[in-house]
């Protein structure tokens, strides 16, 4: 039985002119892994950034947790329980492992600046218990290691995790993975994905990633959406897009 | 290689954190050793030294820690220090003058938060522009409130040309006139403020102010409300800065009028840090020893090697040429200021020992 | 009616020395990205090398070509040991940098030359010429000719040129410039050395008008506001700017001073400053960059 977390009813999007999305409509089941996919340019990054409100779609209607959202700012999507990783990881580049960590509880926190500048009330309970989700998510990504390293000094692939696990300790319902796996080898693609299937059947968030490797996304989504110039050229279960001749011309078929 | 580590995983059982306690207690009792020694100081210190040196560093110090906690930790750069300031001691002084009934304290306090309350308003342009579009607009604040001082006499009980001076300072029976008294109100006032502060930075409000500095769109997009960061983070800064321009009004200089606390002394609070260490409360207490110390030095050089034949005037330019000299080489090899210098001499000695 | 049209042409007179102070940021700006403070340092530091020269007995002309030489050489040492090791550091961290170089370079300056106050004489006669129902000084009128025949010019150097063209393809995008080719070392030497001759000017035409002294490197404050409106990357921004700035200074000045009892020009433009901010945050002029994440 279908049950949408999240539906795309032709949004589009240009900059100067240019269409970065054409009328793009598409579904996500809670609780799936459903990977975008296109070449460079086809508007992948343009499409999460609509999602968590970082850009606007100029028309189109997104449904999220069956609310409709015609204009969601960053802050709103976060406290709604969407989540996201970045491209570039984007991580807060002074701050250690733990502290990135303990900021993506943020949107948890019910304790006032007084209290923070006195220690009194709630504040200690909630430090404490921020401290232990964080741990445990540190612990989950195999990062405690790292713990109190500060994150700019961190090699590329650990700082991907970091982002990821500052993504996910907030808990959110919905996970956009903006190239999670970039940059990496064949051993840390594995251990990425192992860890994004278990934080899939662990804490049950649907997961919306983009990925260019074929071999990945066939392994671990349950479901392709296929971009090309911005237009949806693919949708389906990913041994149905290996097939579908439209995707095969587009993009599996040509190098990039 | 599959995660297998379960979430139930019990924190704090890292190699890491048990090597760092020792060093956290060393700190510790060194930290004690230095408050225990600031108030024993008066005992053996003479006036001069309280006078000129101490209670000015100490004040400098909490400029420099208010102004910290708004451009170090949130990113937002500010020129309205001296504004700050100047609100804090004009209202400092109503407070005073109107409500005697007030203890000391509550006045320095109340009169903080009058200078926050500014800080917020001055941090408003914040929330739709950045870099030095806001400074300028701090700078636009700066020039504002200076003026208004000036302008409207009720604000210092219509004294000729604005100067405002210190009533008798006095606590819960003692009198705080005398340059021990004064040292003692400043270094309480600057341990309990650095106390607060020291909290602050470590709660989740100072990470999400250097969250929003290291990366603001990042900030919003993992849920740190950004706009409430940046407009806490000027109101607790102008707090802190309203404070120590009281007691840079009546614990420091006696007499002031608006031009103590012009643009030049923006500039001068911002070299603290900048000297210090944007971002480190340690900073602060550094760079504001640098900011004080060097002038005496410098004069004292000059005084045994010309012999006199050197005007103020001269070494006030030799005294600019050293700090502007100073900001740039410190700007292109050691950003995190002198904090970053003496931390890593810190960690070479600990490990020797 | 004749009283605010000679407050407003007043205003736009210093309007255009207020725009030609900017224009030193401008192109500073578009060239290397940074607010460069210390072009105000810089203003100081030509009038007083050039009232110096001249009280000594030397040439008005060879005055200048000294003052010119000085000035370019210290631009270019700017650009060279400040400037380049902080490539690719936040625009703020230039900023101070550029706040501590004033500090060095007016430091200096006084140091050498004295912090007394100079008279300065261009040879332009400081007397008030009838213009219809208008009284205008002609100093002003020549110094905002001079201003603005320097505005035209730089304009078009910068338009026409090789080195104009370059310096729009730095500022649209550092990478691409590279890439075709444009030697940047070549184009920010040119360029930092025409802001030291920009501030010599400024500082001769600001320097005959109050005198030469400390209170000169304040005209950066006042190019603040005139950029903020203008736009930092625009030399017609900075024009617009200057004039919006000077006849709305000397107006609040006369009309709005006595109502709220005393001079307003301290604060007036930076509060119409951020006004403009907040409607237009990159200024009348400048572009609005697309954030990426």
């Amino acid at each position: 039985m279908p049950d949408p977390i999240l539906e795309l009813t032709d949004v589009s999007l240009a900059f100067k002119g240019i269409k970065a999305i054409n009328a793009l409509s598409f579904t996500v089941e809670r609780g799936e892994i459903c990977a975008l996919i296109g070449p460079n340019g086809a508007g992948k990054s343009s499409l999460l950034n609509i999602l968590n409100g970082v850009y606007r779609a100029d028309s189109g209607e997104v449904v999220f947790e069956g609310e409709r959202f015609a204009r969601i700012r960053p802050l709103q999507a976060a406290r709604r329980g969407i989540g996201r990783t970045f491209q570039h990881a984007a991580l807060f580049g002074k701050l250690s492992v733990l502290d990135n960590v303990l900021a993506g509880l943020t949107r948890h926190s019910r304790t006032t600046l007084a209290e923070h500048a006195f220690g009194v009330f709630r504040d200690r309970a909630e430090t404490a218990e921020f401290r232990d989700r964080a741990e445990a998510i540190l612990a989950f990504l195999d990062l405690s290691a790292h713990r109190d390293a500060i994150v700019a000094t961190l090699s590329y692939g650990v700082q991907k995790r970091v982002d990821l696990a500052r993504a996910l300790v907030g808990r959110p319902t919905l996970l956009l993975l903006d190239e999670p796996m970039a940059g990496m080898n064949q051993d840390e693609k594995r251990a990425m994905s192992g860890f994004i299937a278990q934080a899939r059947a662990e804490f049950g968030t649907t997961i919306v990633l983009i990925e260019h490797d074929i071999g990945v996304i066939m392994d671990l989504s349950d479901h392709v959406v296929v971009l090309d110039y911005g237009r949806k050229v693919g949708d389906g279960t990913p041994a149905a897009i290996r097939t579908d001749p439209a995707v095969i011309a587009a993009y599996l078929g040509t190098p990039h | 290689m599959p995660p297998v580590a379960s979430v139930s995983a019990l924190p704090g059982a890292h190699p890491v954190r048990r090597a760092l306690v020792p060093t956290l207690s060393a700190r510790a009792t060194m930290l004690a050793i230095l408050v225990t020694t600031a108030f024993a100081v008066p005992a053996v210190a003479s006036d001069y030294w309280l006078n000129a040196i101490l209670i000015p560093f100490l004040i400098m110090a909490l400029a420099g820690l208010g102004l910290n906690l708004t451009m170090g930790y949130a990113g937002q750069a500010s020129l309205g220090t001296g504004a700050f300031m100047a609100a804090g001691a004009y209202a400092t002084y109503n407070l005073l003058l109107r409500v005697p009934e007030l203890p000391l304290p509550a006045s320095l306090v109340l009169g903080g938060l009058v200078a926050g309350l500014v800080g917020l308003v001055v941090g408003l342009p914040s929330l739709r522009i950045k870099g030095f579009y806001l400074v300028a607009t701090t700078l636009a604040a700066q020039f504002l409130i200076e003026w208004v001082l000036n302008q409207y006499p009720w604000f210092s009980n219509y004294a000729s040309s604005s100067t405002i001076s210190a009533p008798r300072l006095a606590l819960a029976g003692y009198d705080l006139s005398r340059p021990g008294g004064r040292y003692l109100l400043t270094l309480g006032t600057v341990i309990l403020v650095t106390a607060v502060a020291w909290r602050l930075v470590r709660s989740q409000t100072g990470r999400s102010w250097m969250a929003v500095r290291d990366m603001d769109t990042a900030a919003a997009v993992i849920g740190i409300p950004v706009a409430q960061a940046k407009l806490k983070a000027f109101f607790v800064g102008a707090t802190v800065c309203g404070i120590a321009g009281a007691l840079w009004a009546f614990a420091y200089l006696g007499t002031v009028d608006a031009r103590s606390f012009d643009l030049d002394r923006s500039f001068q609070v911002m070299f603290v840090i900048i000297i210090g260490g944007m971002g480190s409360l340690a900073g602060s207490f550094i760079g504001a020893a640098f900011i004080v110390l060097l002038p005496i030095l410098l004069s004292h050089v000059a005084g045994i090697v010309f012999g006199g034949a050197i005007d103020g005037g001269q070494l006030q330019n030799l005294q600019h040429i050293l700090f502007g000299g100073l900001i740039v080489w410190l700007l292109i090899h050691e950003p995190d200021g002198l904090s970053a210098l003496a931390s890593r001499l810190w960690h070479r000695l600990a490990a020797r020992t | 009616m004749s009283f605010f049209l000679e407050t407003l042409a007043g205003g736009l007179l210093a309007g255009v020395m207020y725009a030609l102070v900017a224009i030193g940021f401008v192109l500073v700006y578009k060239a290397s990205g940074v607010f460069n403070f210390a072009q105000g340092a810089m203003v100081l530091c030509a009038a007083l090398t050039f009232v110096t020269l001249r009280e000594r007995g030397i040439d008005l002309w060879l005055s200048g070509l000294i003052t010119l030489a000085i000035l370019v050489a210290l631009a270019v040492a700017v650009e060279r040991v400040v400037l380049r090791p902080l490539a690719n550091r936040p625009q703020i961290t230039l900023f101070m940098a550029t706040l501590g170089l004033s500090y060095v370079i007016e430091g200096t300056s006084q140091l050498l030359m004295g912090a007394s106050v100079h008279e300065l004489d261009l040879g332009i006669p400081d007397t008030p010429i009838e213009l219809g129902p208008i009284q205008l000084s002609q100093f002003d009128l020549a110094a905002a000719a001079t201003a603005g025949a320097l505005v035209i010019a730089l304009s078009l150097f910068f338009d026409r040129t090789r080195i104009g063209l370059s310096l729009r393809a730095v500022a649209d995008d550092p990478g691409a410039a590279l890439s075709i080719g444009i030697r940047l070392q070549t184009l920010w030497a040119v360029v930092w050395a025409v802001a030291g001759f920009v501030a010599l000017v400024a500082g001769l035409l600001w320097g005959a008008r109050q005198g030469v002294q400390f209170s000169l490197t304040f005209v950066v404050l006042k190019a603040l506001p005139v950029l903020i409106i203008g736009g930092f990357t625009s030399i017609a921004g900075a024009v617009v700017g200057g004039l919006i700035v000077g006849a709305s200074d000397s107006l609040a000045e006369i009309y709005l001073g006595p109502l709220l009892g005393g001079s307003v020009s301290t604060w007036f433009a930076y509060v119409l400053a951020v006004a403009f901010l907040l409607a237009r945050p990159a200024g009348l002029f400048g572009e609005r960059a697309i954030e990426r994440v």
